[in-house]
C-alpha cells in the first residue's frame, strides 16, 4: 500500500499564511505526553486528514485545560489556565473545538463560558457518529465483523454529558456484537481515575476502582474494550495487565478502532 | 368542647412549628448564594417528572413502586386531612362532601391508598427489620438513623391503620343508624363488618379514637420530621424544584477567584471592576455556614436512603467516602452550630468545623468526581460540588493536598501539564505520521 507523509497542520502556520481552519482539533495533554494514549491521537489525526477535515492543532501553544487542577479545589490555577487558553483562542479565533478528551470537552464545553470562552465544543464520538450517519465516513464492516466489543462509559460524556448512544452507535457500526457491562451508561462505574485520582495514591480500601472495573468488563466476554478518555484507557489496561489479560482482550479507543476498520 | 380542644391543639401544632420552621429560616439566610432560580418552566417540569412522577426512584423498580405509591397516596390524603382540620373547628364531620364527585374520588382514592401504603410500609419495617441491606448501613448509619427510620415508619402505620379505622367505623356507624354515608370506601365498607355486632354507642366511641388518633398523629409527625431524616417529606418536593439545571459536569465558577486572576494577568482592567467595598471571603467551604443555601437544602432533603452510597466507585472498593455521609455531616453540623449561628451570627465558633470533626480529608480526596451520586439522587441532591467545596478550602487556604496533588499543580504552574514534561514536545506525537494515499 502506498502511503505519504502525514503532516499535522499547526495552528500557528496556518496564521502566518493568513489561513484559518475550520476545527481546532484539541490533542491535550495525554495525547501529548502518554505514550500509549499518542496511538490515539495519531489514529485520530489520520481520520481527519482521511476526510480531509480543514483543522489544525495548537502544537506547542497547547496547555491544560486546568481540569485536574479545578477538580482537585485549584481554583485559582485553573482559571489561570483557562484565561490564558482562552486568549490563545481569540487571537486565533477559534470557533469550534473538537476534543478527544472527554475532561477537556467537559471544561471547554460548560466551564469556559462563564470566564468568557464560548466556543461550538465538539466530541469527537459525536463528531464520528455524525460522518458515519450522513455517510461521509464509511467504516469497512469486515474489519471488527466478528468482534466482541464492550464499552466502557467516561463519566465526562456520559453522565456529565448525557453522551450515551454516540460511541455505541459508532461501534454498532463496526460490529453487530457490542455487549453491555453489567453497570452501563447513567449507571456505568468509574475508572477510578477522574477528580485527580489518576495522579495520587488510592486512599485505603479494600480493592482499585480499576480492578473492580475491570473484571466487571471481563464478565462480558469481549475481545475488545472500547474507552474514550486517556484515563479511562490507563486504567482500563492497567488492569488487564493486572489480571494477566492483556495478551488475549485489547483496550482500544474509539478512534483508534474507526481507523483501524478504515485501513488507516 | 371538642372544638376548643381541637384549636388549642392546632394551635400549638402550628406554633411550634413555626418556631421550628423560623429557625430553619435563620440557618438559611447564613448560606452562601448558589445560583438564580429562573427557568421556572423547566423547573415545574423537573418536578413533575423527578418528584411527581418519580422518575429516578425507578432505578430501583421495586422500592421505586412502593415508594410511589406512598409518596402519591400522601398527596390524595392530604385532601382528607385538610377535612379533618375544618370539620374539627367548626364541629361538623365529612364536611367537603359538597365537592361531590371529586370528593368521592380523593375519598375512595385514600381509602384504597391507605391500604396500599399499610403493606408497603410493613415491607419496609421488614426490610429494616429482618433482612440486612447492605445499602442501610455503613460508618454514618449509627443506632439512632436506624431507630429515626424505624420511628416515622412506625408513624406512617399508625396513621394509616387510624384511617382505615376511622373510614370503616364511620361507614359502620352510618350504616347502623341509616345515615347517608359521604365518600366512596372500597376498603374499609368491607373493614366495616368488624363492627356488624357491636352496639352502636361502641362503633361511635371507635370511631372518636381514631379520628382523634390520626389528627393528633398528624400533628406530631408534622413537628417530629423537621428533627428527623424524615424532614425529606416537606423537603425533597422544594429541593427538586430547586435543582441545579446545569449539566453534572458543570462546576461553579468562583468569582472572587476570577477577580483576583484577572488582576494578576492584567491590574488596569481588574481593578475597574472590583467592587471596592468586596469583603474578604473565605474560598471553599471549611464550615457549616461556609456552604450555599443550596448545599444544605440537600442536606435538608437527604432521607439517607444510601443510593448515592452504593453507587460511589470509591465506597463499593472499600474507601471511607460515603457520600451519604457528606450530607448527613452537613446536617447535623449545622445543628450542633445552630444555638450559637443563631445567637451570634457568622462569626460564632466553638473551635470545631465541618472539616476535620465531621468529615475527613481522606474522605474528601477520595472522591473521582465521577456523579454517580449526583446521579443516582431520587431527589437531586450534589454531592460532588459540595465535596469540590471543601477541596477548595483545603488547596488554596491552608494549601493542603495529597503528595500526588500538588505534584501535578506544580506541573501545571511550570509546563502547562500535569506531568512534567516540556512544552516543546507537544508535537512529538506527529513525526513520522504516514496516511496510505
Amino acid at each position: 500500500m502506498e502511503t505519504k507523509k502525514l503532516n499535522v497542520p499547526v495552528m500557528a502556520d496556518l496564521h502566518a499564511r493568513n489561513e484559518k481552519p475550520e476545527y481546532l482539533f484539541w490533542v491535550g495533554c495525554a495525547g501529548a505526553f502518554d505514550d500509549r494514549y499518542k496511538k490515539v491521537v495519531q489514529a485520530f489525526a489520520k481520520v481527519l486528514s482521511y476526510l480531509n477535515v480543514n483543522y489544525a492543532v495548537l502544537g506547542k501553544e497547547e496547555s491544560c485545560t486546568g481540569d485536574p487542577a479545578r477538580r482537585a479545589g485549584n481554583e485559582m490555577l485553573y482559571q489561570m489556565q483557562a484565561l490564558q487558553n482562552i486568549e490563545v483562542f481569540t487571537m486565533y479565533e477559534v470557533k469550534k473545538i473538537i476534543t478527544i478528551c472527554p475532561h477537556c470537552y467537559n471544561i471547554f464545553k460548560n466551564e469556559y463560558p462563564d470566564l468568557g470562552g464560548n466556543y461550538e465544543v465538539i466530541s469527537y464520538v459525536e463528531f464520528l457518529d455524525n460522518l458515519i450517519k450522513d455517510g461521509t465516513l464509511k467504516i469497512d464492516i469486515s474489519k471488527f465483523a466478528d468482534a466482541k466489543i464492550t464499552f466502557h462509559d467516561p463519566c465526562y460524556f456520559g453522565r456529565a454529558n448525557n453522551i450515551y448512544e454516540e460511541p455505541r452507535n459508532i461501534l454498532k457500526s463496526l460490529t453487530a456484537s457490542v455487549i453491555e457491562m453489567e453497570r452501563n451508561r447513567s449507571s456505568a462505574l468509574c475508572c477510578g481515575a477522574g477528580g485527580g485520582q489518576m495522579f495520587k495514591e488510592a486512599e485505603e480500601g479494600d480493592k482499585e476502582v480499576f480492578i473492580e472495573r475491570t473484571e466487571e468488563a471481563l464478565n462480558t466476554d469481549a475481545g475488545i474494550i472500547a474507552t474514550s478518555c486517556p484515563f479511562c484507557m490507563t486504567m482500563m489496561t492497567d488492569g488487564l495487565k493486572y489480571k494477566n489479560k492483556e495478551e488475549e482482550i485489547k483496550n482500544y479507543d474509539i478512534a483508534e478502532l474507526v481507523a483501524l476498520s478504515l485501513g488507516l | 368542647m371538642d372544638q376548643i380542644i381541637f384549636a388549642i391543639t392546632l394551635l400549638i401544632t402550628l406554633v411550634v412549628f413555626g418556631f421550628t420552621a423560623s429557625r430553619y429560616v435563620r440557618l438559611f439566610m447564613l448560606t452562601k448564594p448558589a445560583f438564580p432560580v429562573r427557568d421556572i418552566g423547566k423547573r415545574i417540569i423537573l418536578v413533575i417528572e423527578v418528584a411527581i412522577a418519580q422518575s429516578k426512584m425507578f432505578r430501583k423498580p421495586f422500592t421505586g413502586i412502593l415508594h410511589a405509591f406512598v409518596f402519591w397516596g400522601f398527596i390524595v390524603m392530604l385532601f382528607g386531612s385538610i377535612e379533618m382540620v375544618i370539620d374539627g373547628l367548626i364541629g361538623a364531620e365529612r364536611s367537603l362532601h359538597i365537592f361531590g364527585g371529586l370528593y368521592d374520588f380523593l375519598i375512595a382514592a385514600g381509602d384504597l391508598f391507605a391500604l396500599i401504603i399499610t403493606v408497603a410500609i410493613i415491607v419496609f419495617l421488614c426490610r429494616r427489620l429482618f433482612l440486612h441491606i447492605k445499602r442501610f448501613e455503613g460508618i454514618e448509619m449509627k443506632k439512632v438513623s436506624h431507630i429515626d427510620a424505624k420511628i416515622a415508619l412506625t408513624i406512617i402505620l399508625l396513621l394509616m391503620i387510624t384511617l382505615l379505622g376511622l373510614n370503616s367505623s364511620y361507614v359502620a356507624y352510618q350504616n347502623n343508624i341509616g345515615g347517608e354515608i359521604f365518600g366512596v370506601y372500597p376498603v374499609s365498607i368491607y373493614l366495616a363488618g368488624i363492627y356488624t355486632n357491636m352496639p352502636v354507642d361502641t362503633i361511635h366511641v371507635h370511631h372518636e379514637v381514631h379520628w382523634w388518633a390520626h389528627i393528633l398523629l398528624i400533628f406530631l409527625f408534622a413537628n417530629i420530621l423537621p428533627y428527623s431524616k424524615h424532614f425529606h417529606v416537606f423537603m425533597s418536593v422544594p429541593n427538586v424544584f430547586l435543582s441545579r439545571l446545569e449539566p453534572l459536569g458543570k462546576l461553579p465558577n468562583m468569582e472572587n477567584i476570577t477577580r483576583e486572576v484577572k488582576l494578576m494577568m492584567n491590574p488596569d482592567t481588574a481593578f475597574a471592576e472590583a467592587p471596592d467595598d468586596a469583603p474578604v471571603e473565605r474560598f471553599g467551604v471549611l464550615d457549616a455556614e461556609d456552604v450555599s443555601w443550596k448545599n444544605y437544602l440537600d442536606s435538608l432533603s437527604c432521607t439517607e436512603c444510601g443510593r448515592c452510597t452504593s453507587v460511589c466507585p470509591a465506597n463499593i472498593t472499600g474507601k471511607k467516602l460515603s457520600p451519604r455521609k457528606i450530607m448527613m455531616d452537613l446536617r447535623s453540623r449545622m445543628k450542633d452550630k445552630s444555638k450559637g449561628l443563631i445567637k451570634k451570627g457568622k462569626d460564632y465558633s466553638d473551635d470545631k468545623s465541618l472539616i476535620r470533626n465531621y468529615i475527613s480529608e481522606e474522605e474528601l480526596w477520595a472522591c473521582t468526581t465521577c456523579n454517580a451520586c449526583a446521579q443516582e439522587c431520587p431527589i437531586n441532591i450534589d454531592h460532588p460540588k459540595l465535596i469540590v467545596d471543601m477541596r477548595r478550602y483545603l488547596v488554596m487556604e491552608e494549601g493542603s493536598a495529597p503528595g500526588g496533588i500538588k505534584t501535578v499543580f506544580n506541573n501545571i504552574e511550570n509546563n502547562g501539564a500535569p506531568w512534567q514534561y516540556s512544552a516543546e514536545d507537544r508535537m512529538i506525537w506527529s513525526d513520522n505520521l504516514e496516511l496510505k494515499k
